[in-house]
């Protein structure tokens, strides 16, 4: 297929693969900031191609994984209301909450609705004026346009039965926490290619600086990621440090403005707990106040819960490059996709789950098989 | 949950509760999820703790699509299924063909004959009569064209709401001729896997008729009779040793079941397995797996490797079989595992999802 094929190529990645061993002198960490690059990274066995030394650790940026319990049990909560259609994407529904999670609320009789954009929730909003409608607006700068966009839309047509549960996280401020940690041990990051598709690259430029860290813009397949390892490595090597763009294809340095004019309407920047991490000051998106009426914890009046993770969960540890999935002690014995202990086991592009998925233990995606056929 | 701690006036802290512990084990689900009939880990989990446990018995423990019973001198093979698709009517078939080509590939898979089906209706009160006819009119070309005919049948009717228009079931029974033995305790190191065509359009035809997606050009479900393809590959005296056809779970759950059901290791080339540039550019939008997508008509054969050849020509020689190519061997490393080899030369496991594939983020 166009545009997807030509990016996973094997021979081109070889050459890439070639490229960086010859320019690599000495061990480097980089950090993959993107949930979707950690599962391209793992299910195309990328990180098998890298020359010995040069280490990829999973990032925080992974929508799912982040959202706190919290959030999950105030729309399990919100899902089971009589008289509530809760929309949310695909990938929240099977993320358990403190007892259950939305697929079993769907199962005792709640309507909990998958949708492909917050738009859909409007139109089933406009559709069914009597029922009230919650969309999870769960995500990065990626999906804050589209759900800026839902409320602007609501908002202008009066709807008064449209609302979102909003858990917006900003990736900007997670980096920087990453960096100021003790533990850190990121020497250059890939940033998310989508992200930066909407709110281009020039917030990054500070952080470069201030942390002498190089990062690099980098998209999904492949060939995208190897060369953004290969930018990486090369300005670690010749000790630079500044924003480069990989994903040219898709990244322009501003963004694109339409878009972040969209999410500047209607959020504002605020403090988030980032599950397994903690509070970020300014790490997320908020309704502003001419928006609240559009915010469902208001109003389904859903007062402060506060819930606390398995101690023996180790995800904030994974979120933060500290810890590989795959050494966590109960990676794959009591911490299962099917029996989560944390985050980064239940989504799809968790660090966990995708090395479950991937490479369970008795596996070595090292090991020459030869060819298949 | 009790309805208590629903009421938004008394919010609740658990963070010093004893009860408090992590997420319920998902598999522990006190109520029937959609998820349970999705193919995946929690289906098959679903049929260990509530089917075999309550029905088991050696027939079952061959985990075979369907059962192959020695009766007066005769191998009968004998399978059963449900169909439920919603919409009834979608590019490249119904829910008609479905359930007629859908039961006899589950005899087929036994290496048997197909020769005679049942067919048990369930229908909606206010299903108009002339999408019953439809739906008949298609079993029936169905049946034509596998050699089935139908021996015996069921109907009821439900009220208004309590089936999506019909469900149909159907059983089937087939003759399996003698010396034919294929079942996933056969295979050995070394076979070589066929798959018989192009994988991901069943799957993803019901999809875009459901969520109104539209393509250039109108993905068609793969939905046809494969019986004809197995009986030409075993009047060749192809050496089969089992075959599964990759329904509900797609590909992935099938290779998965059988390297779990015969301890072999089963390698796989990502690259070798045909998947239309439709059917990928809509699993690239909607994150799905192509590997994990529903077939109706695609099975994968395991051969011993010196007819792998004149199996595969077999193979492509039969209608929609073009495409029909080696994904792969079977292996004594990597037991009881399915590794496969990326596009870019990497390898990495295919495991059997937990339940249903369900759309991302972003």
């Amino acid at each position: 297929m166009r545009f997807v094929n030509e990016y996973r190529d094997g021979r081109a990645a070889a050459r890439y693969a070639r490229a960086l061993r010859r320019i690599t002198t000495r061990p480097w960490t980089l950090m993959e900031v993107c949930g979707g690059q950690t599962h391209s990274i793992v299910k195309f066995g990328i990180d098998t191609l890298l020359p010995e030394g040069v280490t990829l650790v999973h990032g925080p940026g992974c929508p799912v994984c982040v959202t706190p319990l919290e959030l999950i049990e105030k729309a399990i909560l919100i899902a089971a209301r009589p008289g509530v259609i809760f929309c949310s994407f695909g990938d929240m529904l099977r993320v358990p909450g403190r007892t259950k999670d939305l697929l079993s609320v769907k199962a005792e009789g709640g309507d909990v609705r998958i949708v492909y954009s917050p738009l859909d929730a409007v139109a089933i909003a406009r559709r069914e004026p009597e029922r009230q409608v919650v969309f999870f607006a769960v995500g990065f700068e990626t999906t804050a346009p589209a759900n800026a966009m839902a409320v602007q839309q609501a908002h202008r047509e009066g709807l008064q039965n449209f609302s979102l549960l909003v858990s917006h996280v900003l990736v900007p401020p997670a980096m920087e926490a990453l960096l100021s940690s003790p533990n850190s041990r990121v020497q250059g990051f890939l940033a998310a290619g989508h992200v930066c598709t909407v709110m281009g690259y020039e917030e990054y430029e500070p952080i470069a600086a201030r942390y002498r860290v190089p990062i690099v813009v980098t998209g999904f397949e492949p060939l995208d990621i190897l060369q953004g390892v290969y930018m990486c490595v090369k300005q670690l090597e010749e000790r630079r440090a500044v924003v480069e763009n990989q994903y040219t294809r898709a990244v322009r340095r501003n963004g694109n403005a339409p878009a972040q004019a969209c999410i500047r309407d209607v959020f504002e920047v605020v403090p988030r707990k980032w599950r397994g991490v903690g509070e970020i000051p300014q790490s997320g998106l908020g309704l502003r106040a001419r928006y609240l009426d559009f915010d469902a914890e208001r109003r389904f009046e859903l007062g402060a819960l506060e819930i606390q993770e398995p101690r023996e969960c180790k995800s904030g540890l994974v979120l933060q490059g500290v810890l590989k999935p795959h050494d966590c002690p109960e990676f794959g014995a009591r911490c299962t996709p099917d029996a989560p202990l944390g985050a980064t086991m239940v989504s799809s592009e968790g660090a966990c789950a995708a090395y479950y998925r991937y490479r369970r233990a008795g596996f070595d995606p090292g090991l020459l098989r030869g060819a298949a056929v | 949950m009790s309805t208590q701690s629903m009421n938004p006036a008394a919010p609740r802290t658990d963070t010093a509760s004893p009860s408090f512990s992590c997420p319920v084990p998902l598999q522990e689900y006190p109520n029937v999820l959609l998820a349970h009939g999705g193919g995946g880990r929690l289906m098959h989990h679903l049929i260990e703790t509530v089917f075999l446990e309550a029905f088991g018995n050696p027939q079952l423990e061959n985990r075979h699509d369907g059962a192959v019973l020695e009766l007066g001198g005769a191998r009968i093979a004998f399978t059963t299924d449900s169909y439920v698709v919603r919409p009834l009517f979608f590019p490249g078939g119904d829910i008609g063909s479905l359930a007629v080509n859908g039961t006899v590939n589950d005899l087929a898979m036994c290496g048997a004959k197909p020769l005679y089906l049942s067919a048990g209706f369930i229908l909606e009160e206010g299903l108009p009569m002339e999408t019953l006819r439809r739906v008949v009119g298609s079993m029936r070309d169905a049946a034509q064209a596998a050699g089935v005919q139908f021996a015996t049948g069921d109907t009821k009717v439900v009220d208004r709401g309590k089936a999506d228009g019909l469900f149909v079931n159907t059983a089937g029974i087939g003759v399996v001729p003698s010396g034919v033995v294929i079942r996933p305790s056969e295979v050995r190191p070394g076979d070589a896997i066929l798959l018989s065509g192009d994988i991901g359009r069943h799957g993803i035809a019901i999809m875009a008729v459901r969520e109104g997606l539209e393509f250039e050009t109108p993905i068609e479900s793969d939905c046809a009779p494969v019986a004809g393809a197995v009986q030409a590959l075993l009047a060749a005296g192809v050496e089969v040793h089992c075959l599964r056809d990759a329904t509900r779970g797609g590909l992935a759950t099938t290779l998965v079941e059988i390297a779990t059901a015969s301890g072999c290791g089963i390698q796989i080339s990502e690259a070798a397995i045909p998947v239309h540039e439709s059917v990928t550019g809509a699993c690239e939008i909607l994150g799905f797996d192509p590997l994990y997508v529903a077939n109706e008509g695609r099975f994968t054969a395991f051969v011993a490797a010196a007819d792998a050849e004149r199996a595969l020509e077999i193979l492509r020689r039969q209608p929609g079989g073009g495409e029909a190519s080696l994904i792969g061997r079977t292996t004594v490393q990597d037991a009881g595992l399915v590794v496969l080899q990326t596009r870019i030369g990497a390898s990495r496991l295919v495991d059997m999802l937990s339940g249903e594939q369900l759309p991302r983020i972003c």
